[in-house]
């Protein structure tokens, strides 16, 4: 017991050494535990050709690396940053809105020009976004929103609109189906229950299709955006209703598990079930060119260089607009087909 | 009659065939199953193949229980597999080669034997306690799936890969041949001398060892088993949908595995353990969720609804709350019978 009791102050002892070296080799700025790549945007950045005479240093917070929609966005940004000549100081969240809180304080004591982050959750944010205001420094915000009623905390949201992407696909849907005289039965797979995508994607889409009284959703389940339970939902559905004539997935992933359990049951996807999705990624627009999704509904995770754009405008004192949509576009199969050898991700 | 209701499969079976029946009574055709292209096709079908990793992982799970121990990491392990298995396929030459299937089937059913060695060591050697001993593959076992896939999903094109998880033998689902084969080595602890060690560590490690048990080999044992039938189950997964999800794969599948066990009988106190009720029980589990999908409950309130059929399953189960329902039924007072009488008198 007493041995136990030695080797546990020794451990702390050194734990906590090696906690304040950390500390003296940040500078005495009490930075966010990861901020891994840092060094090498910075070195990159000063090593770059420099075509703005004033050297811009841009903080980010991004959420995390929870998906490869996610990864493609902070390779984007570390990317553009480096061709625009933008200092970046890139820091990883890691799904904790703590973490993130952290993150920008740590950029408000460095003076970076401009802070851009995702926002982990919508809510919390106005105490750290005031100190932000408060030290001058404007705040974009990318991909997510915040629900903070005093919009003077922060420049501009840049990102995509989930509602409109919604829209989009039931307004493909519609002009297919602009003639019919029949019931056309549609069937939903949701992204994760409550999360922003999931009801943004979904009333847009019935607020479209609402127009014509034969488009019915028949079935609407959530498939976590993930290609397992997109299939073991799709399954259920085409045991539980006869004469599917269209699906609408949330994402890709569900599309492609969807696809499986179609072709399991003997059917033709997007003959016999026409199949809509969001996202495009690089399996989706496999399958959208190969005739087995219809039609796609991008959502754009490259935001970097539109976000590089913004900072250059926001520091040069131009006036932006409050809310920046990310150019996204829509693939039918045919278009797919064009698009998919030039697909980044 | 009395023997009937005192065995230890009554009850669930009980259950299972409750769902089943409202199964029937929702949607007649639930238990139709016809051939589809040389398989057969149904719910049932659906039921028992989708069934099968969480079957798997339940049956490992059941002998840990048994020694009154725990895996939380479960889990990770099935996404590590899974990973493993499918990054492996994807950088060989050709995809539908033999040989690099076979290669990467055991490439990742070593992996997670070492995983569930790993397991056995930290509680039997180190003496850790099991939950926490699991705790940390289970956190840990997820970092290292979404390194082994770069955090993106690895989509593999091999129909010989498909096979195991989606492909069928003599008209049923290959999986549930796996399921009986690894059912079958697990009984095997029955016929031998084993399994009555199994339940003596898990009553009282003490007494065992001084009755001559090895009860570190057993427990080390129980935990390498735990950990191999997590990493079919991975590989079940996977190729069920042809592709690898660190993030997604095996979620939370510890706590299904757990609830499983319980269903079927086996105690968390460790000392009995039943594998035909378990199997029972993720069976349960698996026509629950089945069902919920076909009757469209809708997904915020899905978990609710299977909230509370657990615990109607627990307490159906439960001997002492059976017997205060039996006591209070037997007890019956009608006051209003009583003052009907005495009026008569």
């Amino acid at each position: 017991m007493k041995k136990i009791g030695k080797m546990g102050a020794v451990l702390a002892l050194t734990l906590s050494m090696v906690m304040l070296g950390a500390c003296g080799n940040n500078g005495g700025g009490n930075t966010a535990a990861k901020e891994t790549s840092n060094a090498a945007a910075e070195a990159s950045g000063n090593g770059g050709t420099k075509t703005e005479a004033k050297d811009i240093t841009l903080g980010f917070s991004q959420v995390g690396a929870e998906s490869g929609w996610r990864s493609a966005n902070t390779k984007s940004i570390q990317d553009s940053a480096k061709e625009a000549g933008i200092t970046l100081k890139f820091s990883d969240a890691q799904q904790k809105q703590e973490n993130q809180i952290k993150a920008l304080r740590s950029f408000i004591q460095q003076k970076v020009d401009v802070i851009a982050f995702s926002p982990v959750v919508e809510s919390g944010w106005d105490t750290v976004l005031k100190e932000a205001k408060d030290a001058g420094i404007p705040v974009v915000l990318t991909d997510r929103a915040v629900d903070s009623k005093d919009t003077s905390l922060y420049v501009t949201f840049l990102g995509s609109d989930f509602v409109e992407e919604g829209r989009k696909a039931g307004q493909w849907l519609t002009e297919q189906y602009k003639d019919a005289a029949e019931d056309v039965k549609i069937v939903e797979l949701q992204g994760t229950t409550g999360s922003a995508p999931a009801n943004d994607r979904m009333s847009g889409f019935a607020e479209v299709i609402a127009a014509n009284p034969h488009l019915k959703i028949i079935a609407s389940q959530s498939g976590d955006f993930t290609r397992a339970k997109g299939k073991e939902v799709m399954q259920a559905f085409l045991k539980a209703n006869k004469d599917i004539d269209v699906l609408y997935a949330h994402n890709d992933d569900m599309a492609l598990g969807a696809i499986q359990a179609i072709e399991a049951a003997g059917l033709k996807p997007g003959e016999d079930i026409r199949i809509i999705s969001v996202d495009a990624v690089k399996d989706g627009m496999q399958a959208a060119s190969e005739g087995k999704i219809n039609f796609i509904v991008e959502c754009n995770p490259l935001l970097g260089p539109q976000l590089m754009q913004v900072v250059q405008d926001v520091v040069d004192g131009k006036q932006v607009e409050a809310r920046i949509v990310t150019e996204e576009s829509t693939f039918t199969s045919e278009q797919a087909k064009e698009a998919l050898p030039n697909r980044q991700y | 009659m009395g023997r009937l209701v005192k065995h230890h499969l009554f009850w669930p079976l009980c259950v299972l065939a409750a769902l089943l029946l409202f199964n029937l009574c929702y949607s007649p055709d639930f238990f139709t199953i016809t051939m589809h292209d040389g398989h057969l096709y149904g719910s049932l079908i659906d039921i028992l193949n989708f069934g099968s990793p969480l079957i798997l992982v339940a049956i490992g799970m059941t002998l840990v229980v048994a020694t009154k121990g725990i895996d939380l990491s479960v889990g990770s392990i099935v996404a590590i597999s899974g990973a493993v298995a499918c990054l492996s396929i994807s950088k060989g030459p050709d995809q539908n080669s033999l040989a690099l299937i076979l290669i990467s089937v055991l490439l990742a059913v070593g992996l997670s034997l070492i995983l569930g060695l790993w397991n056995g060591l930290l509680v039997s050697v180190a003496g850790i306690q099991p939950i926490i001993a699991t705790l940390i593959l289970m956190v840990a076992g997820r970092g290292i799936a979404q390194l082994v896939t770069g955090g993106q999903i690895i989509t593999v094109t091999s129909a010989k890969y498909a096979y195991i998880g989606s492909g069928s033998l003599a008209t049923l689902p290959f999986s549930i041949f796996v399921v009986i084969l690894v059912l079958l080595i697990a009984l095997l602890t029955r016929r031998t001398a084993l399994g009555l060690f199994i339940e003596s560590v898990g009553c009282n490690p003490t007494a065992s060892l001084m009755a001559g048990v090895r009860a570190k080999w057993v427990i080390l044992a129980v935990y390498i088993f735990c950990g191999l039938c997590a990493g079919i189950a991975g590989l079940l997964l996977s190729s069920n949908v042809s592709s690898a999800d660190g993030n997604n794969a095996g979620l939370w599948y510890e706590l299904d595995a757990i609830l499983a066990v319980v269903i079927g009988g086996t105690s968390l106190n460790g000392g009995r353990y039943y594998l035909t009720g378990t199997v029972i029980g993720a069976l349960i589990i698996q026509t629950l969720t089945t069902t919920i999908y076909m009757i469209g409950v809708p997904p915020e309130i899905t978990l609710v609804v299977k909230a509370f059929v657990v615990l109607a399953v627990c307490l159906i189960q439960s001997d002492a709350f059976r017997a205060a329902f039996a006591a209070r039924w037997k007890t019956r007072h009608y006051p209003a019978e009583k003052e009907i009488t005495r009026h008569v008198s």
